[in-house]
């Protein structure tokens, strides 16, 4: 029994609607015309570009051989310097941080106007770089580390508090109702019911965030934060550059190192 | 009724003590105390700072809006923001083939760790010290900027590319090469279509993060919003200041506006 078959009906398939290609397209014109408009106004000496060669080779020969006598001296100091500037910086955050966090989450503060407070602190901390907080901070107490402690403490808070708070509010919510059907106070429902939670991911954010603030705090010293900044803005300004060299070679060798700390820390605890 | 059965208070108790904890965290406020004194971190100091700061908030309050400084500052934006679409465009346009060849699935080994090894280079160094050694080579101004933001943004993504590549399903990538394709067309028809929505992810933070650091490149004279605000610092212009800051951070808030926007576009 044979039937007449229709014929099928041809679809010509496409990735994305028209309504997509139309916005993919004007996006893609948009990053053209930004890309032209950048390289219009900027401003390149076509002396210095085609100076640069000799310059970077006359920059690595005063750099050799490395100044390794000032070690001792200066950099030895200073190196400890920024390794407690960045760790103490990183519990200040913390500490400041969890605050904040605990006042972002929504299912911990129901009041939306401290929740938007909260991100405001975060997202204005966050985007002032530690460098300029130190500039700061180096206007209020002095050239030091104190003001370097505390720029790596303040920047770091919209870091810290971002994803602990994010970590807060993906918190289950059926330990919480157990231990509030059970009478506990809320300090033992934040202890009990959402520390356990939060845990792993709090240990994981610290870890990071020390890594971050150790390159940090190694160049907070170039606006007066101490450390090994300091170490390099004294060799810069009297132009030793093989002094300078041994504090990029150190700096190099601390970040590596810690680096390769991190992964190891993270590795055995999380 | 039966009498419950005596326990005593550290039994009654709901938690019991953690002691490797409460170990742990009197060790952390030793390790305070002594990094504090080996800073020469001391109360008075705090005291007195705070004593300079409600002088300096006074200079800060209100921030300056001058004609002459707003044309300043739009001078400075305008440049810092050209560095970064610059810095990350030509980031986002060699990251690509740097993480490609950094991914241990699709080149030979060697080639590999060759790339990870440039790549763990660029990310090692923070920013303002590329630009320190930028400013060198090319002398002051935007191009040592944008050359140091390059710098890190190949660091970051292509570190990124090289572990989405690691992490993709190698199947596509088997039928391409039993065509016969050559090395181009599996990258273009199997390896860019798993890789790409998260790439331009990246590519997007990367912009933000570029707007970030480039206020601060300008600090050590890589030109941009930088160089105007340490120029205000110098000169104690601390309303300016805070004025240059006001705008930065409008401008970092707008940019993850539009990169969030430009991730769901790709998503």
């Amino acid at each position: 029994m044979s039937t007449l078959q229709e014929p099928t009906p041809v679809y010509s398939w496409h990735r994305f609607s028209p309504a997509q290609r139309v916005v993919r397209s004007v996006f893609y014109i948009l990053v053209l015309i930004a890309i032209v408009w950048s390289l219009e106004s900027i401003e390149i000496i076509p002396e210095f570009l085609y100076d640069a060669p000799a310059q970077s080779i006359d920059l690595f020969a005063r750099m050799w051989p490395i100044d390794w006598a000032w070690y001792p001296e200066v950099v030895q100091a200073a190196l400890i310097e920024t390794l407690h500037t960045a760790t103490l910086g990183t519990i200040l955050a913390v500490g400041l941080a969890s605050a904040v966090a605990l006042m972002c989450a929504r299912n911990i503060t129901r009041s939306l106007a401290l929740n938007a407070l909260g991100r405001f602190i975060l997202v204005a901390t966050r985007s002032v770089h530690a460098m300029v907080w130190a500039l700061f901070f180096v206007a209020l107490f002095g050239p030091g580390s104190l003001a370097g402690t505390l720029a790596i403490a303040v920047h770091s808070i919209g870091f810290t508090g971002k994803f602990l708070s994010e970590a807060i509010e993906e918190a289950k919510h059926g330990p919480i109702e157990a231990l509030i059907a059970a009478g506990a106070s809320r300090a033992s429902i934040l202890l009990k019911g959402y520390w356990p939670q939060v845990k792993p991911a709090f240990l994981s954010i610290v870890v990071f965030r020390w890594d971050i603030n150790v390159r940090e705090s190694a160049v907070l010293g170039l606006v007066g934060g101490g450390g090994l900044g300091m170490a390099l803005d004294t060799a810069l300004s009297n132009l030793y550059w093989d002094r300078a060299g041994l504090v990029l070679c150190v700096t190099f060798a601390v970040v590596i190192v810690t680096e390769l700390l991190t992964i190891w820390i993270r590795g055995r605890i999380i | 009724m039966s009498s419950a059965p005596t326990l005593s208070r550290a039994q009654r108790a709901a938690f019991p003590p953690n002691w490797p904890a409460r170990l742990a965290l009197a060790a952390l406020a030793l390790y305070v105390v002594y990094a504090c004194s080996v800073l020469d971190i001391t109360w008075a100091r705090f005291v007195e700072g705070f004593g300079h700061g409600s002088r300096l908030l006074s200079r800060v309050w209100p921030p300056n809006f001058a004609p002459d400084k707003l044309a300043l500052l739009r001078a400075g934006m305008l440049e810092s923001l050209q560095i970064a679409i610059l810095a990350t465009v030509i980031g986002v346009l060699v990251s690509l083939p740097l993480g490609l060849a950094a991914a241990r699935n699709l080149v030979p080994v060697p080639l590999a760790l060759a790339s990870r090894g440039v790549i763990a280079l660029f990310r090692t160094f923070h920013p303002v010290i590329v630009a320190i050694l930028f400013v060198k080579a090319v002398g002051f101004g935007a191009l040592a900027g944008m050359l140091a933001l390059v710098v890190a943004s190949l660091g970051f993504l292509s570190k990124l590319v090289a572990e989405a590549v690691e992490e993709m399903s190698m199947k596509p990538v088997e039928a391409v090469r039993a065509t016969g394709a050559s090395f181009l067309s599996v990258v273009i028809m199997s390896v860019l279509p798993q890789v790409m929505a998260r790439f331009i992810g990246f590519s997007a933070y990367q912009l933000d993060a570029n707007l970030r650091n480039s206020a601060l490149v300008g600090l050590v004279g890589g030109g941009g919003i930088g160089a105007t605000l340490f120029t205000a610092f110098q000169r104690f212009d601390y309303d300016f200041v805070l004025t240059i800051v006001l705008a930065v951070i409008a401008l970092v808030m707008l940019g993850e506006l539009i990169s969030g926007w430009m991730r769901r576009l790709f998503q």
